[in-house]
């Protein structure tokens, strides 16, 4: 192995005249890239070590573990009923734990499942067909799904308050849902439409002479060759669900209430105790940084989607 | 609703012969049922709950149910009636309808509520009160305080495009390991900022034991206290919301980048351009539109900022890092003053709607000059 890349580099010098100046900019070009990673990483790192400090690590602000104090201790993950040696006795704060993060899982998923099956269809729609309701033609639809990307949620947040109070919606998981379901759905048309754009048009043609209906064209050829996209939107959909906090923390209480919720409520009470509050943070993030490294290009397709022509 | 039934009714009339006339008065009847349906059991709900009638509905699922099964009825009269044509109304209703009844009736109904004045801690109710709000909103201070301070974050954007444009540059280089860098620079877009708040505001930059504090103090900071002085702490914000907020730049400008064509590039270094006169002259003007618009899909996002600021300074010292969206989560919350925060939300959202448009206007005039020279 050493031997080969050794030989490959020494004739790439070989072939490449040695030239300072590029050697310098390469450097310099790692260096900043280093550098804007370590500020990307370290606070993950940060949080996730914080959850196996002691009081004592904390205060003395210890960084490296197994290096003189910072052992490694159990301290935050025991407070929330997930260290070795409590998970299996009862513990409140784990049961309320898992209740959120059930919350959180089911209001994102559903949302989102829920955003794709409605939102799929009427990008297909606007992407083929020519609508004509009254005076609204298929780009002042599309405009009129988009705008709704413009509302801040603070304009919604008292209206729907009052709508799920007189509509027994209030805490929960289905009010929820159909918020989130509103919000991520023009970004889900978005990103979908943009994906059916790239199929074919003969495709789904020649599936229609061959005497399928128009919904049999969609769901039997157009959904295969178009989930790429539709996935894309399914995943940065639950990323943005399950980072929602504002609908949340004014829309549920007991029952309904999600991860950020309850991080958000610990985040002030907590005072000096980190070990818990990393712990606890440690839990909320875990999804999302195993979606970020490994379906990372699923969020980056759907970020990029239109966008970019 | 009413509007929606007639909208539909229009759309291509072309393949309606083909349907026979049996058909398409069942559609036309099933139509009419279920809208006479859900205009009685609407009526009778507000009856009842304005206390003419006595029948002691509790909450007012009857009427959601029966604008789901009307919903429903709209989408099967389309096809009844209309067919082919019908099929492909119905692509589009399910989310055209739930967006309409989850969007048009609460703004409609927050311009009701923004009229009135109504405390939910209070057990006096809705109470209207004409433009009292719209007074009262005039002469608060927090209230523009708050307005001032978005001007403040929204010309940041400018700051982390210019930032943000760097690291995708450096991304587009000739690295190795670029897989890595990617996921790495992706992340913090990827993390909630709820839990950021905790894990860079309240922990990393804490004043006794924050590494961040720790390193400010052996750097000559005798007193880091990153959120006690208005503008220090309005900056801090701004780091943490461009740590969340810069991947997604990135990312746009990176594609952007990699969707120009390479010969061009090329060029430019075979003509000996230097690194920068090349960026100025070629990857710059290229890369406009891809900047025009992530800058101002970024404008759009950053006119919700709230979530970081409610958990990290709620808005202190003094309302100095307070943004609108956090201003009036705190009048919900705190006071349950809702006629009073829906005003200043739907003065806002008129806001926000003029000045997107006037932005939007002058994008679109900038980018014609810039497409003519």
């Amino acid at each position: 192995m050493t031997t080969a890349s050794e030989a490959y580099s020494a004739r790439r010098r070989a072939s490449q005249p040695w030239n300072w100046s590029r050697a310098v900019a390469k450097i310099l070009i790692y260096a900043a890239l280093l550098t804007w990673a370590f500020i990307c990483l370290f606070p993950i790192y940060w949080t996730i070590s914080t959850s196996f400090k002691t009081a004592v690590n904390v205060t003395q602000g210890d960084i490296i573990p197994f290096i003189g104090r910072f052992q490694g201790d159990w301290k935050g993950w025991r407070s929330l009923g997930l260290s070795p040696d409590t998970i299996f006795q009862v513990s409140t704060v784990r049961d309320e734990f898992f209740l959120r993060f059930g919350n959180s899982v089911i209001a994102s998923v559903g949302a989102s499942l829920l955003a794709v099956i409605i939102g799929a269809p009427a990008a297909y729609g606007l992407a083929r067909f020519n609508y004509k309701f009254g005076p609204w033609r298929n780009k002042d639809i599309s405009f009129f799904f988009l705008s709704q990307l413009l509302l801040p949620p603070v304009v919604l947040a008292m209206p729907f308050l009052v709508l799920y109070k007189e509509l027994a919606l209030l805490d929960n998981l289905f009010g929820l849902i159909l918020v989130y379901t509103l919000m991520v759905l023009p970004i889900v048309i978005w990103i979908t439409r943009d994906q059916f754009e790239t199929i074919p048009i003969e495709l789904e043609q020649a599936a229609l002479v061959d005497g399928c209906s128009i919904w049999g064209a969609f769901i039997r050829i157009v959904l295969p060759l178009a989930l790429p996209g539709m996935v894309a939107a399914f995943i940065l959909s639950v990323v943005l669900c399950w980072n929602e906090y504002f609908f949340a923390a004014l829309l549920t209480s007991t029952n309904a209430k999600t991860v950020p919720v309850m991080v958000a409520s610990q985040t002030g009470s907590q005072g000096i105790s980190w070990w818990t509050m990393a712990a606890l943070s440690t839990g909320a993030i875990a999804p999302l940084i195993v979606i970020g490294v490994f379906l990372e290009r699923y969020i980056v397709k759907g970020l990029t989607a239109g966008a970019v022509k | 609703m009413i509007k929606a039934v007639a909208m539909s009714h229009s759309v291509a009339m072309s393949h309606a012969s083909l349907i026979s006339e049996g058909r398409k008065s069942a559609g036309r009847m099933l139509i009419i049922v279920t809208s006479i349906l859900l205009a009685a059991i609407a009526i009778f709900q507000i009856l009842d709950a304005s206390g003419v009638i006595t029948f002691g509905l509790t909450d007012w699922r009857p009427t959601l149910y029966a604008y789901v099964v009307w919903a429903v009825s709209v989408g099967i009269s389309q096809v009844m009636m209309r067919g082919e044509a019908g099929h492909k109304a119905l692509f589009l209703l399910p989310a055209l309808l739930f967006t309409i009844a989850l969007v048009i009736f609460p703004t409609v109904f927050g311009f009701y509520i923004a009229f009135s004045e109504w405390n939910l801690s209070s057990f006096d109710g809705q109470k209207f009160n004409g433009l009292d709000n719209l007074r009262t909103l005039y002469h608060d201070t927090y209230f523009w305080n708050a307005l001032r301070n978005m001007t403040f974050y929204v010309a940041s954007v400018m700051l982390q495009y210019a930032l943000a444009f760097g690291l995708a540059l450096l991304l587009n280089a000739d690295i190795r390991a670029r897989k890595f860098f990617r996921v790495a620079f992706l992340l913090p877009f990827m993390l909630s900022p709820v839990a950021v708040s905790w894990m860079i505001g309240k922990s990393l930059m804490e004043f006794r034991f924050g590494p961040l504090a720790g390193l400010a103090r052996h750097l000559g900071w005798d007193n880091p206290a990153f959120f006690a002085t208005p503008w220090i702490a309005r900056f801090s914000i701004l780091a943490l919301d461009a740590w969340v907020w810069l991947p997604f730049m990135i990312i746009l400008i990176l594609a952007g980048l990699q969707a120009m064509p390479k010969d061009i590039q090329e060029a430019a270094k075979v003509d000996g351009a230097a690194g920068w006169t090349s960026f100025w002259h070629i990857t710059f003007p290229l890369m406009l539109p891809v900047s025009v618009t992530t800058i101002v899909l970024r404008i759009i996002f950053q006119l919700k900022l709230a979530d970081i600021v409610i958990n990290t300074t709620s808005g202190g010292p003094g309302g100095a890092t307070d943004t609108v969206s956090s201003f009036i989560f705190r009048e919900y919350r705190d006071r349950s003053n809702v006629g009073y925060g829906t005003m200043a939300a739907e003065v806002y959202l008129i806001i926000i709607i003029i000045f997107i448009t006037i932005l939007l206007n002058l994008v679109g005039r900038f980018m014609r000059r810039e497409a003519a020279q």
